[in-house]
């Protein structure tokens, strides 16, 4: 479903303090199956995830999404796909402070000038289906760190996108939410959707939801 | 077009919603902001009431007011002049009038004694005399109370007060004195015949320029006063007063712009780091920039609207406490008037380009640059 | 006479319009000399996003234009009192050469900013942006305009002197100067109706025509631009007689007035957004050949020209409920 073809990423470019963060990556990634990228940090993952899910442009290279070429679309139909095409689960959750659990899960949305009622009733359900019905009203910081994962992977759900994106999920939850996110995953999987995450620990890489599991070093995999 | 509506539906949702989050800091811009339209719009409301005003006065007085000159000075019209301006045609009716300064030295001020026109709703009797409002309510008269002035020759001369012109007129009437005409010619010792002016009334305002030209040519000493003229001046003193206040104002607007400059490029990182959240969860820059444009619109209505109201009440309600002393004083009899409120489309746009357009030239730069946030950039912690 | 708030406020939003626009062209130039969509590298990354910062900026112009556009008029009304003869906007207009110039500039800057961002609002839309260097030689070349639009409002407001009573003598400097009255030149009523509805009835057909056939795309603007002028020419010389019930108030301003119901806006509006739209699709027609336009060209040049052509059959369809309302007969049927 989507191939990386010797891809390569510099930041602060033609600067003292040049750094490239990808060295020539190629890989393909399957369609309906859960693949973890795996290293320590500074190898790259991060990187490369931002590269796929089109939040970011390669310095040099190829990235394919099935079968089209999108490494070298301006920000503005990079954004068109990335919204219909990712969701993303941050680290940090990244939930917007002061809003509601609902607002948030509707944001994705709001740019896409779809139907506001059904936007609500489709957000209500995935909150719902999360175990999260009776907290959609209340404001994010309130929520605790399981939850606001939650609410995050509903906000990536909302448009209903073909691929799950990842990072470091389980970075900030202890041992049972992680099995509970894991939980959530191999659902997730089940339902058919692609995932690609990141992450180094090893609840996670081993388990057995993952299909696949590419390890990186120093922005190449090894 | 029912997508588009939807998205900008959802975008002043997101909108109202983060300015409801922050309040205290956008109630601080909000407040300053509607300070100078409060500012502009009392200036543009009070000069414009004062023309209007002056119009109306202008209105009721003749098309043609003829003065006669003496060495370049206006002087009194002799006996006979009346007569020696003869039929022209197009004049409706030629009258003299009278009408004279008094200094008063108990107040320190001057009054202006007047004859009502002949048929006129307030010819006072001989011995009575009608008052502007400013007077009676600084020498303390009413009705049926006596007044004396000494007249120029020095001798004094009581009248009764019959009445006290209405209030509605102040503006033109604070200081003025009606009375008859034999008291008028006794008091400043005027012989029969003899008149301050002359007005002449014209039906067709085309006309008004030839008849001007037919009595500047019959009588060479006399000075044609045309009432368009008048109105002209008035207008254009008018609008000029107001402009400079208006630059002079400038300064604040400047003050404004770099402070909402400030504001705009000045984001909390809180702040930052949402629209950075937006971006990644699928905003385009374009969304954000349109999220931020009506955010900047509901700002600037709500300032728009309550500076204005504030102004309003501020000129029609409260006699413009502020700044009567700078746009108005020219005596010392001060009229304590109502304007007539009045609201003008042209006067809106004019104030709308002079807050609204520095407002948002001011913060066009920021807001693109807030908007060109990496979409990566939250993942980059 | 600059002291006066509207003179004021017309100066300064087309000095800021100038200003913004020239203090952006040097980053236009960069755009023009180093954009390369297939790069990657940071550079193009900035250039990229600093296309946002100019279809903000020429939107903003082009807001900016519109209200100011509107407050000249209104200010030559309102100001026609302080000139000998002249009974509304057409008088303070011709108090000096300058004045007519400056309102066609304002239009024609309108129209400009307009066009540019019907081109820009095609190319945004495809993948590889293929117009940015025309899109910003087009922006460079349209900087004169604007200037010349700036100095011909500055030398009309400069010119303008107030016909006031000065204290010695009082009144009559200005005989015989009756120049100013509010006849503006116009066609005779019979020629300009054939005019009127001919071009406009022209402009119609074409666009309807090209939105069904897609041919002919530069003939639209083409026949805009003229049902444009015929339009103007319709209302001097016939439509304003018709609402002001006066067999010789030609006054193209005063239909916009209170005391005339505010009609003009049943009219203007129509009228100068079916003119940009038909301008917009001669705008785009340029670029039909290109590559990625191929598809994205017809259906907006088809959209602009329906447009159009509803635009303009609006607007006749205003004129003539306003002359078939009147009870002024100019020409015996």
């Amino acid at each position: 479903m989507i191939e990386v073809f010797e891809v390569r990423k510099a930041f602060n470019q033609g600067r003292h303090n040049e750094y490239w963060a990808l060295n020539g990556i190629s890989l393909s990634i399957e369609a309906k199956k859960v693949t973890a990228l795996c290293g320590p940090s500074g190898s790259g993952k991060t990187t490369l995830l931002t590269i796929i899910g089109c939040l970011a442009r390669p310095t040099s290279g190829r990235v394919r999404l099935k079968g089209r070429d999108i490494s070298g679309l301006p920000e503005r139909f990079l954004t068109g796909i990335r919204r219909t095409t990712f969701g993303f689960v941050f680290q940090q959750f990244n939930l917007i402070k002061g809003l509601s659990a609902l607002d948030n899960v509707m944001l994705p949305a709001y740019p896409l000038g779809g139907d506001w009622r059904a936007l609500r009733a489709r957000a209500e359900s995935l909150l719902d289906s999360l175990g999260l019905g009776h907290r959609r009203e209340a404001r994010v910081e309130w929520l605790s760190g399981g939850e606001q994962q939650r609410v995050a992977i509903a906000r990536a759900l909302v448009n209903d996108p073909e691929v799950l994106i990842a990072d470091e999920p389980t970075a900030n939850l202890d041992t049972a939410l992680s099995k509970e996110f894991l939980a959530i995953l191999e659902r997730l999987a089940g339902q058919g959707r692609t995932v690609l995450l990141t992450s180094h620990d090893p609840l996670v890489v081993e388990s057995a939801v993952v299909d696949r599991v590419i390890n990186m070093r120093d922005g190449q995999i090894v | 077009m029912n997508t588009w509506i939807e998205k900008q539906k959802a975008l002043i949702d997101f909108t109202l919603a983060s300015l409801a989050r922050r309040k205290i800091r956008n109630l601080g811009l909000l407040l300053v902001y509607a300070l100078i339209v409060f500012l502009l719009a009392s200036v543009m409301l009070f000069t414009h009431a004062l023309r209007k005003e002056a119009g109306q006065v202008l209105a009721n007085s003749p098309e043609i007011i003829l003065q006669r000159l003496v060495a370049g000075r206006h002087d009194l019209i002799p006996p006979g002049y009346l007569e020696k301006i003869g039929r022209i045609r197009g004049v409706q009716k030629k009258q003299g009038r009278l009408w004279g300064y008094y200094y008063d030295a108990v107040l320190k001020a001057n009054y202006t004694f007047m004859v009502p026109q002949p048929g006129a709703l307030l010819v006072p009797d001989p011995g009575k005399i009608a008052i502007g409002a400013a007077l009676a309510r600084m020498r303390g008269l009413v009705p049926g109370n006596t007044i004396s002035f000494r007249s120029y020759s020095g001798k004094l001369f009581t009248f009764e007060v019959a009445s006290v012109l209405p209030h509605q007129s102040e503006l033109v009437s604070a200081d003025l004195v009606l009375l008859g005409e034999e008291d008028f010619r006794a008091f400043f010792e005027l012989p029969p015949g003899h008149y301050t002016d002359i007005a002449l009334s014209v039906a067709n305002p085309q006309e008004v320029r030839n008849i001007a030209t037919k009595l500047a040519a019959q009588l060479p000493d006399s000075r044609p006063i045309l009432r368009e003229e008048v109105l002209r001046t008035y207008e254009s003193i008018f609008n000029w007063r107001e402009g400079i206040v208006l630059v002079l104002l400038s300064g604040a607007i400047l003050a404004f712009a770099i402070f909402a400059w400030e504001k705009a490029s000045g984001l909390s990182a809180e702040e930052k780091r949402e629209i950075g959240i937006l971006k990644a969860i699928g905003w385009e820059t374009g969304d954000v920039i349109k999220m931020k444009f009506w955010e900047g619109a509901l700002v600037s209505l709500a300032a728009f609207l309550l500076g204005y109201i504030a102004a309003y009440l501020h000129v029609f309600r409260f006699s413009s406490l502020l700044f009567e002393p700078v746009l108005k004083g020219w005596a010392v009899l001060y009229p304590r008037f109502e304007l007539t409120p009045e609201v003008d489309g042209f006067q809106v746009a004019t104030l709308f380009l002079f807050t609204v357009f520095p407002y948002a030239v001011a913060t066009v730069v920021p807001i693109w640059r807030a908007a060109i946030t990496d979409p990566d950039a939250v993942m980059r912690v | 006479m600059l002291f006066q708030p509207a003179v004021i406020a017309l100066l300064l939003a087309s000095a800021v319009s100038v200003a913004m626009l020239l203090a952006a062209s040097p980053f236009a130039l960069e755009v023009i000399r180093h954009w390369d969509i297939k790069s990657g590298s940071e550079r193009q990354l900035t250039l990229e996003r600093r296309t946002y910062l100019f279809s903000t900026l020429l939107g903003f112009v082009f807001a900016t234009q519109l209200v100011s556009l509107l407050l000249f008029v209104f200010n030559a009304d309102k100001m026609a009192v302080m000139f000998v003869g002249a009974m509304c906007a057409v008088g303070t207009l011709n108090v000096n050469p300058f004045g007519f110039p400056a309102l066609i500039a304002q239009i024609v800057v309108f129209f400009l900013a307009a066009a540019w961002l019907v081109v820009n609002q095609t190319d945004n839309r495809a993948e590889d942006y293929p117009l940015v260097r025309m899109k910003y030689v087009l922006l460079l070349a349209m900087l004169p305009f604007l200037l010349g639009s700036f100095a011909l409002q500055l030398e009309y407001f400069l010119h303008l002197k107030a016909n006031v009573i000065t204290s010695c003598c009082g009144s009559l400097f200005s005989e015989g100067k009756q120049s100013l009255a509010g006849d503006a030149a116009a066609l005779p009523p019979k020629l300009a109706m054939v005019l009127f509805y001919g071009a406009l009835a022209v402009a119609v057909g074409a666009a309807a025509g090209h939105a069904l056939t897609r041919r002919g795309g530069y003939w639209v603007a083409a026949f805009s631009a003229i049902a444009f002028i015929a339009a103007l020419a319709g209302i001097l010389s016939f439509v304003s007689l018709y609402i002001y019930e006066h067999p010789h108030h030609h006054c193209p301003f005063c239909i916009l007035k209170p005391e005339y119901g505010y009609q003009g806006y049943w009219m203007y509006i129509p009228l100068f957004a079916a003119t940009a739209a038909g301008l917009g699709v001669g705008a785009v027609q340029p670029f039909a050949r290109v590559p990625s336009l191929e598809k994205i060209v017809p259906e907006t040049s088809r959209r602009l020209a329906w447009a159009a052509a509803g635009g303009f059959a609006l607007f006749a369809l205003a004129a003539s409920f306003m002359v078939w309302r009147s009870n002024l007969i100019l020409l015996e049927v």
